[in-house]
């Protein structure tokens, strides 16, 4: 073999390796504000089912990454009829939650605790990313989409009566504040983001003045964003689209149910709810929670067997981190994840693995740098 | 042609009371054909029904079709464009085929979908979801019902600003409605031999509507102990059937959720102009649909697939009970389009409406 053909088949070698076993690190070259580093209080609501398990891998990552933050435990279970005063004095005064799911029981009376506290803190926007993990093999590649979904109105206003018997009246609300801010939060986020479009969910063609006033909403503030490309889709197709075409979807921005049904069918195409990252975000409060809502809480079997997948909350972790502007500490997490991923002897039971919860947590604090 | 008229005469001469139009229905004689009203639509909905005419005719299905058009006008005895006349024909024949019919958006007179559902009290819209062997998607094991609620929830078109700004939406669930689903629900899953039946909701938010629907269909669940019965909250729905469709079976939905689920199914078998569609109503009476839509892009060209409108045609026969012919037409469509050779553009191949039609045609 000539020698110029065997420098470039070195090159070839040393490329496609470097490729398959470094996942891109950031070079963080930003200048905090003296004292920056103290530590952070953060309220922690482990939740029910899964939730304890997966937190506590949260937990044990930032004691290895020795994070500058530290939490605040508070016990909330479903079904409590309110969450406890205390917890929302500690959510307000830390600005910052992490929290596993809440059970809610079906038709059972008692009000969603997860909906309450969105609505109470008014974190009005939901954001959901769904992405491709490197190295999890899915039917669907080249996903990238964030949901961003209206949380505080809609058909969760919970304004229900029964008007006689056997004849329910269930009240979805929209206005135009509400819709207004979400469309404003989605076209923002996709700026900073350096996001290319903006694809409005909707059902004008049957719910002509409620979903009308929410995309007149998006509209209007798509004007004030040339840059960024806007289309709308109605719910339907959306889904079709997404499982048969999901390259074509960026930013979505959703009133609160489809962004439900979105969000969680993204999810699902993308790898599974088991390692979707998201949160609750409004003007002065942030949550963070395992992105997608299906199978937050888990069914008990994988309470049971220690299976629960602490992915999606860990990358959950590493958006609030750099909520916190802490992005070194969320670059290393999100690393150290993406790592243990895409080498694929790690994982849990919904990606096809049948390590324990305990093994990925082992796994991600073996690869942190 | 001689018989062909002759039976014709035979069809209406007999055929003046509705008892006797029934009860040769229920003996499927092939000597009395069947009155059946068509709607085919806008767009590409003429060529398609061509097409699918020409199929039934080459099968020796023996029905009479009753064609009936949208008029350019609105009709003030039913507020839209579909007339008074339309209507009493599927209501007099019972049964029925439409082809995708352009909604004009917007414009204060009523959808004419909504128009037929709610006139001809459609309850239920039924649409399996298979994947077509030969056909590759990227889910192979796709083998599902999904049956949604047709005339209520959140279609119920009641809306009004309360003030400037703020806008209701009324969702309605009545027991009534939400019972006949999910009987025709489970008794669909035990004439056609379906194991399971998932109610799909939301009552953990809306516990009240969605907790009324769940409680008729467990009602239902419990006259017929022989069928699986589960109920499924709507996200993780959604996820189940992106990530393993192998799991569900029949699947019963108040209106918004089926609306978003059956467009889902069908997008993981191949889209809409694959997937057949059968609207139920009181008294037995079945309109099958193409749901895809109107196409004008392509209308008048040659090009459109007429598949839909087919296998929905299909589903007619088998309501009608003309299970011979419709397994027929179906393992000729389904032949046709695994054997690859004739496949229109929108699955990828390049022929027209026409040799698309006449391939079935001979593998019938």
């Amino acid at each position: 073999m000539s020698p110029r053909s065997l420098t470039l088949l070195k090159n070839l070698a040393r490329n496609s390796n470097a490729s398959s076993s470094c996942i891109q690190t950031r070079s963080v070259t930003y200048m905090p504000r003296p004292g920056d580093g103290s530590p952070r209080a953060v309220t922690l609501i482990p939740g029910d089912g899964i939730g304890p398990l997966v937190t506590n891998a949260v937990e044990q990552v930032m004691e290895a990454m020795h994070a500058p933050i530290y939490f605040e435990k508070y016990d909330v279970h479903g079904e409590m009829s309110r969450v406890p005063a205390e917890v929302m004095e500690s959510i307000r005064k830390n600005k910052v939650c992490l929290k596993g799911g809440l059970k809610t029981p079906v038709g059972g009376g008692v009000s969603s605790l997860n909906v309450q506290l969105r609505k109470e803190l008014d974190l009005f926007a939901s954001l959901v990313n769904c992405f491709n993990l490197p190295g999890l093999p899915t039917k669907h590649e080249n996903v990238d989409i964030v949901v961003i979904r209206e949380n505080t109105e809609g058909e969760y206003a919970g304004l229900e009566h029964e008007v006689v018997p056997g004849v329910v009246e269930s009240l979805k609300v929209i206005t135009k504040f509400c819709s207004e801010r979400i469309a404003k939060y989605a076209f923002e986020y996709a700026y900073l983001n350096n996001r290319k479009k903006v694809t409005a969910v909707h059902k004008a063609n049957i719910m002509k003045l409620a979903d009308g006033l929410f995309l007149e909403s998006c509209r209007e503030v798509a004007k004030k964003y040339p840059g960024i490309t806007y289309n709308e889709i109605i719910v339907d197709n959306c889904c079709m689209q997404l499982v048969a075409k999901p390259e074509q979807f960026d930013v979505m921005v959703t009133p609160n149910l489809y962004g439900n049904l979105v969000a969680n069918t993204a999810a699902g195409i993308a790898g599974g709810t088991g390692v979707m990252p998201g949160g609750n975000v409004g003007a002065d409060h942030a949550v963070f929670e395992q992105g997608a809502s299906a199978g937050n809480v888990g069914k008990d079997k994988i309470v049971r067997e220690n299976k629960a997948n602490p992915v999606a909350l860990l990358l959950s972790s590493a958006m609030m981190l750099r909520h916190l502007q802490f992005p070194s500490f969320a670059d290393r997490l999100e690393t150290a994840v993406k790592r243990v991923i895409s080498e694929g002897n790690c994982r849990t039971k919904d990606l096809g693995g049948q390590s324990t919860t305990q093994q990925v947590v082992d796994a991600v604090i073996a690869n942190l740098e | 042609m001689a018989a062909f008229l002759a039976r014709r005469l035979l069809g209406t001469s007999t055929s003046s009371s509705s008892a006797l139009m029934s009860s040769a229905r229920a003996f499927s004689s092939s000597t009395t054909p069947i009155k059946a009203t068509l709607f085919p639509g806008d767009g590409i909905g003429p060529e398609i029904a061509e097409s699918f005419k020409q199929v039934f005719t080459a099968a020796d299905v023996a029905i009479d079709w009753d064609e009936h058009y949208v008029s350019t006008e609105v009709d003030p005895r039913t507020n839209s464009f579909l007339t008074w006349e339309s209507l009493q024909s599927v209501l007099d024949n019972k049964v029925g085929l439409k082809g995708p019919m352009a909604t004009p958006i917007g414009k204060g007179h009523r959808s004419l979908n909504l128009t037929l559902r709610k006139e001809l009290n459609l309850y239920a819209n039924v649409r399996p979801c298979y994947s077509l062997p030969g056909y590759k998607t990227r889910y192979d094991d796709v083998d599902l019902i999904t049956i949604r609620e047709n005339t209520e929830g959140e279609y119920s078109g009641l809306e009004h600003q309360v003030v400037k700004g703020v806008v209701e939406s009324i969702k309605i669930i009545t027991r009534k409605a939400s019972m006949r689903v999910a009987e025709y629900a489970f008794l669909y899953a035990k004439t056609h031999g379906r194991k399971k039946v998932s109610a799909i909701h939301k009552a953990n938010i809306m516990q009240k509507t969605d907790g009324l629907f769940l409680q008729c269909c467990d009602e239902v669940a419990e006259k017929y102990p022989e069928i699986e019965y589960e109920k499924v909250v709507i996200d993780n729905c959604c996820m189940m059937l992106v990530k393993n469709p192998a799991l569900f079976d029949v699947l019963v939905m108040p209106n918004l959720y089926g609306d978003i689920i059956s467009d889902l199914c069908a997008g993981l078998v191949g889209g809409l102009g694959l997937t057949p569609s059968c609207n139920i109503g009181e008294d037995g009476i079945a309109l099958a649909e193409a749901v895809h839509g109107s196409a004008p892009d392509i209308a008048g060209k040659n090009l459109a697939n007429p598949t839909a409108l087919l296998l929905s045609g299909v589903m007619m026969l088998r309501h009608l009970k003309l299970n011979k012919q419709a397994e027929q037409i179906h393992s000729a469509i389904i032949n046709t389009i695994a054997e690859g050779k004739y496949r229109t553009a929108d699955l990828g191949g390049t022929s027209t409406t026409t040799e698309f039609t006449k391939a079935i045609c001979d593998h019938l």
